[in-house]
């Protein structure tokens, strides 16, 4: 089991809005030592359910134990392995308006982005893509002396 | 009706059927126990400790099949009652446990006794519920026992605030549950079942692997009748004990770390799994990769993350044990037992190789000879409790068990001080059977408290005190690897336990040879009240065989062989 390759996957869990039940989802991880490399929680619109989407790793047989663990949670009502699906995640920028903004905004929209805030002294971008194009992006930027970065994490559908 | 939140847990018990509840009031719980003083639904038992009110909840739950009930106040009577919930969790013990809370309005101020309780109980109850309005409360008790007592059953934990208490609110219990995110899969899927009968035609050296789910799903006779059918050996696990009868020609014994060698032997060299209501613990397994090596395994179970969580199941059947063995008793016309003479035979010879025993080669008493000798003198009249550790592998090894729910152990959690307590809930559960707590001289002292509880109730449990003043199964690891530095193990001094148990207003009797105990056990059969028997044992006996942890089945330390008189 050692030498089963850990890979990233992409988990969707549909749970009960109600108190505590982010935290039974959050629990679950620390507690079977299971990796969350993001999570994002929002309400499903006019139901009473919220959907998660974790970004995690592990080998396949963590992946599938994963699965299992979440859907004997009782707010659980469905989780989904996704293997065909698209993904993206959102992340904000701020960079010295000193900068280059021609240059940056070009980068933005080579990443479905744009300049969407300008300060006194700073502008914030933002861009959104696939996750593994995210993290092209913020190391292509680093020469623009970013000041704050921040990520959403992904969120996802099923093909 | 429209009555307070104390109120609606009274009348949520009754509906459900309870006859007792274990427990111990406090500040945030009173308003509940104002109505338990006024109703005569039920009884309530006071025990001296909350650990103890889950532990007998927990007993009462294993000896009758039923939901335990246990009820306890917020910040340290929680706290207290925690171990007893991850021991439930542990072995899936069907409990609902009702805590007081502070009011709404002192909930994050630090208040006086307050804890955030669900946030400790959620890793170790299967479900746990914070009540913020009284109108929720019928439905919460009502999902409660529900979850508590279907697919594969845990403790549930319910935190009421105590102004929730206090808050008036319509009662209606008759509701139809509507749990939309929780179906728990009973039925085996048809066409596995008959792929697995075709793999146990096909098998040369099955095995039957029995677990404790197996008594869950009430499940031991179906089990007992497929066993006879096939005419294929089986080996329990220590929370199986019981599901067979231990004359079956067709058990082996327990397999495991304390497990027989022909049980053990058996495993290693079966060629087909067919386990039932187990979860491949480490102290089952051994070492994973060597388990079974050369076998499929087939796995039944009703919670389908149990199953290739630690050995991959060749034919996975995620349902209720009870109807999967009942379908495969119906396919099991085709099954030849002749088949399998040859490998019964096999056992038997692992079996004669070194057989479960003891030598009592030394002036003082064997404790495998005590645990043999309650098994003579009671038998089938009695049901079996333990503590933890070694007293409990003897009595798993050597207790003629002859019935499911007659063995009820601390196994997942292995939590010291369940006896005592456990025994109190198993003699409330089934009065017309003697109730044995098989203790030690370490575990005994972690819940002594309850000779209070069982003189007050007069509730008669018997505790065999195994006395080898150490803690023995740890003194057993360190005289085997830790080249005998017995640290902090050595219990030489202690208490006169025949005058702990007297001054509660129990009796105790101090034995040191078998004429000795057999006049005590039946002295304190015939008195029926709450018991020491001080039974001085072998000071350094340990349990064999014994499989290093980590190590696999098949490399046991086994017992020396001697010649026998």
């Amino acid at each position: 089991m050692m030498t089963e390759n850990s890979e990233r996957r992409v988990v969707s869990v549909i749970v009960v809005n109600e108190a505590s039940v982010l935290s039974r989802i959050t629990n679950l991880f620390s507690g079977r030592g299971y990796n969350i490399t993001s999570l994002t929680v929002a309400p499903i619109p006019d139901s009473k359910y919220s959907r998660l989407t974790i970004v995690t790793s592990g080998s396949v047989r963590v992946i599938e134990q994963i699965t299992k663990q979440l859907h004997k949670l009782i707010s659980v009502l469905r989780v989904y392995e996704h293997a065909d699906l698209v993904e993206k995640e959102m992340a904000l920028v701020k960079f010295p308006i000193t900068e280059n903004l021609s240059d940056v905004n070009t980068l933005c929209e080579a990443y479905n982005g744009k300049i969407v805030n300008v300060g006194e002294n700073v502008v914030i971008a933002m861009v959104i893509d696939e996750p593994k194009r995210i993290d092209n992006f913020l190391a292509v930027i680093k020469r623009y002396n970013p000041k704050e970065i921040v990520r959403s994490g992904a969120v996802a559908l099923e093909r | 009706m429209q009555i307070t939140g104390a109120r609606m847990v009274i009348e949520a018990f009754i509906a459900e059927g309870v006859d007792t509840v274990f427990g111990y009031p406090g500040g945030a719980i009173m308003n509940v126990y104002d109505e338990i003083y006024k109703q005569s639904g039920f009884t309530h038992i006071l025990n001296r400790h909350e650990q103890a009110s889950i532990h007998a909840a927990e007993g009462y739950a294993k000896a009758s099949g039923k939901v335990g009930v246990a009820m306890i106040t917020s910040g340290p009577g929680f706290t207290n009652a925690v171990t007893g919930l991850a021991d439930a969790y542990m072995d899936s013990v069907p409990l609902v446990v009702v805590s007081g809370q502070v009011p709404m309005s002192l909930i994050g101020t630090d208040g006086f006794q307050e804890i955030d309780a669900v946030g400790i109980s959620r890793p170790c109850t299967k479900h746990n519920y914070l009540v913020t309005d009284a109108a929720d409360l019928p439905r919460v008790l009502k999902e409660a026992f529900y979850i508590a007592r279907s697919g594969r059953p845990g403790p549930v934990h319910v935190d009421i605030p105590k102004d929730v208490t206090a808050q008036i609110a319509e009662f209606n219990y008759d509701v139809e549950l509507d749990l939309e995110t929780y179906k728990p899969h009973t039925k085996g899927n048809p066409r596995q079942i008959v792929k697995v009968m075709e793999a146990i035609a096909k098998a040369k050296r099955p095995l039957f692997y029995l677990g404790g789910g197996i008594i869950n799903a009430k499940a031991a006779y179906e089990v007992r009748d497929l066993v006879h059918k096939t005419g294929i050996p089986a080996v329990e696990t220590l929370m199986a004990r019981g599901v067979l009868s231990f004359d079956d020609e067709l058990l082996i014994s327990m397999l495991g770390m304390h497990g027989s060698y022909a049980a053990n032997m058996a495993m290693s060299e079966t060629d087909l799994v067919i386990g039932l209501g187990v979860r491949f613990d480490d102290r089952v397994t051994g070492k994973l990769s060597e388990f079974a090596k050369n076998a499929d395994v087939i796995h039944v179970d009703i919670d389908p993350a149990s199953i290739s969580k630690l050995v991959n199941a060749d034919f996975p059947i995620v349902g209720d044990v009870k109807n999967v063995v009942n379908e495969m008793i119906e396919q099991s016309g085709h099954i030849n037992p002749d088949k399998y003479e040859s490998w019964r035979e096999t056992i038997s010879h692992f079996d004669e190789l070194h057989p479960l025993t003891f030598h009592e080669d030394t002036d003082r008493l064997k404790p495998q000879w005590v645990v043999k000798r309650v098994g003579e003198l009671l038998g089938d009249s009695a049901n079996i409790s333990t503590d933890v550790g070694q007293h409990q592998m003897w009595a798993a090894q050597f207790y003629p068990f002859t019935r499911p729910n007659q063995w009820i152990t601390s196994g997942g959690l292995g939590t010291m001080g369940f006896g005592f307590p456990a025994a109190i809930g198993v003699k409330t559960a089934c009065p017309d059977k003697i109730s044995i707590n098989f203790t030690g001289d370490g575990s005994i002292l972690m819940n002594v408290q309850e000779l209070m509880t069982a003189v007050e109730r007069k509730i008669p449990v018997i505790n065999i005190i195994l006395n080898n003043n150490f803690l023995g199964m740890v003194r057993q690891w360190q005289t085997l690897f830790y080249d005998k530095r017995h640290s902090q193990t050595d219990l030489s001094v202690q208490p006169d336990f025949v005058k702990l148990s007297e001054a509660f207003g129990g009796i105790g009797y101090r034995v040191t040879t078998k004429e000795e105990f057999d006049f005590a056990l039946k002295d304190a059969v015939e008195k029926n009240i709450v018991t020491f028997i001080e039974v001085v044992v072998e000071r350094f006996e340990n349990v064999m065989p014994m499989v290093p942890s980590g190590g696999s089945l098949f490399n046991m330390m086994l017992l020396e062989k001697k010649e026998t008189k």
